[in-house]
């Protein structure tokens, strides 16, 4: 998928994750800063990879701000903004379908 | 070389026979030779004690750099006593390289962070360690490695000289002109002033700082004027807000209270639940909730409770006064329930730091405890619990009395759930050990269960009791199958605080973190 605008999904709540996509002219750029940033700051950025990957996302600027969210909420919000940015997210939304 | 919890302790450390941890009971019968202060004489009577200002009241008692103040916690997030002490001492005085030995310090005590970083504040002794001051002490700007002690462990590094404190400065709610202190009838008012009758017999010179001001004689006194050298009154000693909370509520988390019944359960089930048990919790959500479930409990088997140690809150002071619990006896208090009701409920008594925890006097009141139950932030497989450093490796805590209790009970249990956030709570090794695992008996979580090996007698109760239990392996597993299994922390060789065991062998230590990347090594 091509990110066509800036698009934000999720909180700064404990236990969320707050991800932003803008578009980027090459590759993937990663900001990240996590709660649990010693422990699992390396597994964050795994999953945020390899769930822009299942997604076709190419060229992004992305920023994740962990609020010690687990895996399965950080794929889930990686998701949304992508979707959000490609306006795929009003309708028929293929939740979960390219991150299992 | 490493100790009985399988920390390695730098060989630095371990000078002027200073030794490693060797389990539970190590130091029994030996015998230690205390230590006396050098305190002055006020042979000619002297009408008041009361001096104009915080910087006088030092001079008066000599202070000068490289000296030793000694503080106590009672006023807790809302003490106001720690920051003007060291300001006077630093910016008027012009004092340097002082230490401060605090039963614990808190939030409260950010300012302190700058003196640190200044240079003008060279140790740190204390229970517990937080907000910016544990951050600058993580990133080894402290001088000299602090040194963390429980609450039993801090009287008798005070007795025996390990810390010789000159001046102990006690925040009194009340004090007379002679500097006879109360922890209440003022408007700043703590309750108990327990944690600092140790420092007010040890140290070479006593001054009470307090912001309301009695008649003669304030009795029956905390803090005695035998040993105060000088009275200053200020405009306020803390923000009663912050020193008592309104009540300690009783959690209403399902989460919680599913927990605190489990633990109601266990107790339930040993021998020592018995008319006459005795009995300490924390104050944290589960910890506190168990109170509710034990009394119906005790209601059930028509029996009642002997006493109750410990930080004391409302809900203790009500089983007091509803005549289900027999004494209890008080080291601090957490709520205005239990600050008005200490020395005024019958049967709500005062205890000093030394008689609730110490393990090198003739008996402590832990010693005698039938159960406790605590929190923890992490627990590992060997039972070993930490209360001191986050997962970030940065300090944040306090051991309090959790080891001490822990190892005076008969049956200690750990109430936590499984994971907080992203965090095991639940987990392979502790960052630091604050409580060794020989003095862990059980431990409840939301997913279950697990008794400690060491005690196949509790195991044969709960079963005996139909109460489901896994090995706490299992209970690990579940938690990283949940949140993922977490990167090793990565330590430089700096020593950034050192963890006392209770006794005043080497627990543990506390390293500089080293910065995280994000690149694989």
């Amino acid at each position: 998928m091509e990110i066509k605008k800036p698009a934000i999904a999720g909180t700064l709540e404990s236990s969320d994750a707050q991800v932003a996509v803008e578009p980027a002219d090459s590759g993937i750029e990663l900001y990240l800063e996590s709660s649990v940033m010693n422990q699992y700051g390396r597994q964050i950025k795994a999953t945020v990879l390899e769930t822009l990957e299942r997604l076709g996302v190419e060229n992004a600027r992305v920023t994740v701000v962990d609020k010690g969210a687990l895996d399965c909420t950080i794929k889930a919000r990686v998701e949304c903004a992508v979707f959000r940015s490609c306006d795929a997210s009003a309708a028929n939304v293929p939740w979960g379908g390219a991150v299992r | 070389m490493k100790n009985a919890v399988g920390r390695d302790i730098p060989d630095f450390l371990l000078r002027d026979g200073r030794e490693v941890y060797q389990g539970k009971n190590y130091m029994d019968g030996k015998y230690l030779q205390k230590a006396s202060p050098r305190t002055r004489r006020y042979e000619k009577p002297q009408e008041s004690k009361i001096v104009e200002s915080l910087a006088e009241a030092m001079r008066q008692c000599g202070a000068k750099s490289g000296m030793t103040f000694s503080f106590h916690h009672h006023l807790r997030d809302g003490d106001y006593v720690v920051n003007m002490v060291m300001k006077a001492a630093i910016e008027e005085l012009g004092l340097e390289e002082l230490t401060i030995a605090a039963s614990s310090l808190g939030n409260a005590h950010d300012p302190i962070a700058d003196y640190i970083e200044q240079g003008k504040v060279v140790g740190i002794q204390t229970s517990g360690i937080r907000g910016r001051m544990g951050e600058v002490v993580s990133a080894g700007k402290l001088k000299t490695p602090a040194i963390i002690r429980s609450h039993g462990g801090r009287p008798r590094a005070i007795e025996r000289g390990e810390v010789h404190i000159d001046i102990a400065f006690i925040a009194a709610p009340t004090s007379d002109c002679v500097g006879n202190c109360r922890g209440i009838g003022g408007k700043s008012n703590c309750g108990s002033m327990g944690y600092a009758m140790t420092d007010a017999k040890y140290a070479d010179h006593v001054v009470v700082v307090t912001d309301c001001l009695v008649d003669f004689p304030n009795m029956p006194a905390s803090v005695e004027a035998i040993d105060v050298d000088a009275v200053v009154v200020v405009d306020s000693i803390g923000n009663p807000k912050k020193i008592a909370s309104a009540a300690a509520r009783i959690s209403q988390n399902p989460r919680d209270l599913m927990m605190a019944e489990d633990v109601a359960k266990v107790i339930a089930a040993t021998p020592y639940f018995k008319e006459g048990f005795s009995f300490q919790t924390g104050v944290g959500g589960p910890s506190l909730a168990a109170n509710l479930f034990l009394e119906k409990y005790m209601d059930e088997r028509n029996i009642k409770m002997g006493w109750a140690i410990g930080g004391i809150c409302g809900p203790m002071v009500e089983l007091l006064k509803k005549g289900k619990v027999g004494k209890v006896i008080d080291v601090q208090d957490f709520d205005l329930d239990a600050v008005n009701s200490i020395n005024q409920t019958p049967n709500h008594f005062e205890m000093s730091a030394s008689q609730y925890a110490n393990p090198a006097n003739k008996g402590a009141f832990v010693n005698k405890l039938d159960f406790v139950v605590l929190a923890a932030l992490e627990i590992d497989t060997g039972f070993n619990v930490n209360v001191l450093t986050g997962s970030d490796g940065v300090l944040r805590g306090a051991p309090g009395g959790h080891p001490d209790t822990a190892a005076g009970a008969k049956c200690c249990i750990i109430v936590t759930p499984l994971i907080r956030g992203r965090m095991a709570t639940v987990c392979e090794h502790v960052v630091t050990v604050t409580t060794p695992g020989d003095c862990v008996d059980v431990l409840v979580t939301d997913y279950g269960i697990a008794v400690n090996p060491l005690r196949p007698d509790l195991i044969r109760c709960l079963d005996e009791a139909g109460i489901k239990h896994v090995p706490i392996e299992e209970l690990k597993e579940k938690a990283y199958s949940l949140v993922g299994r977490p990167d090793d922390l990565q330590w430089e060789d700096k020593v950034v605080a050192v963890l006392e065991a209770r006794d005043g062998t080497i627990l543990d230590v506390v390293r500089k973190i080293k910065p995280y990347t994000l690149e694989e090594d």
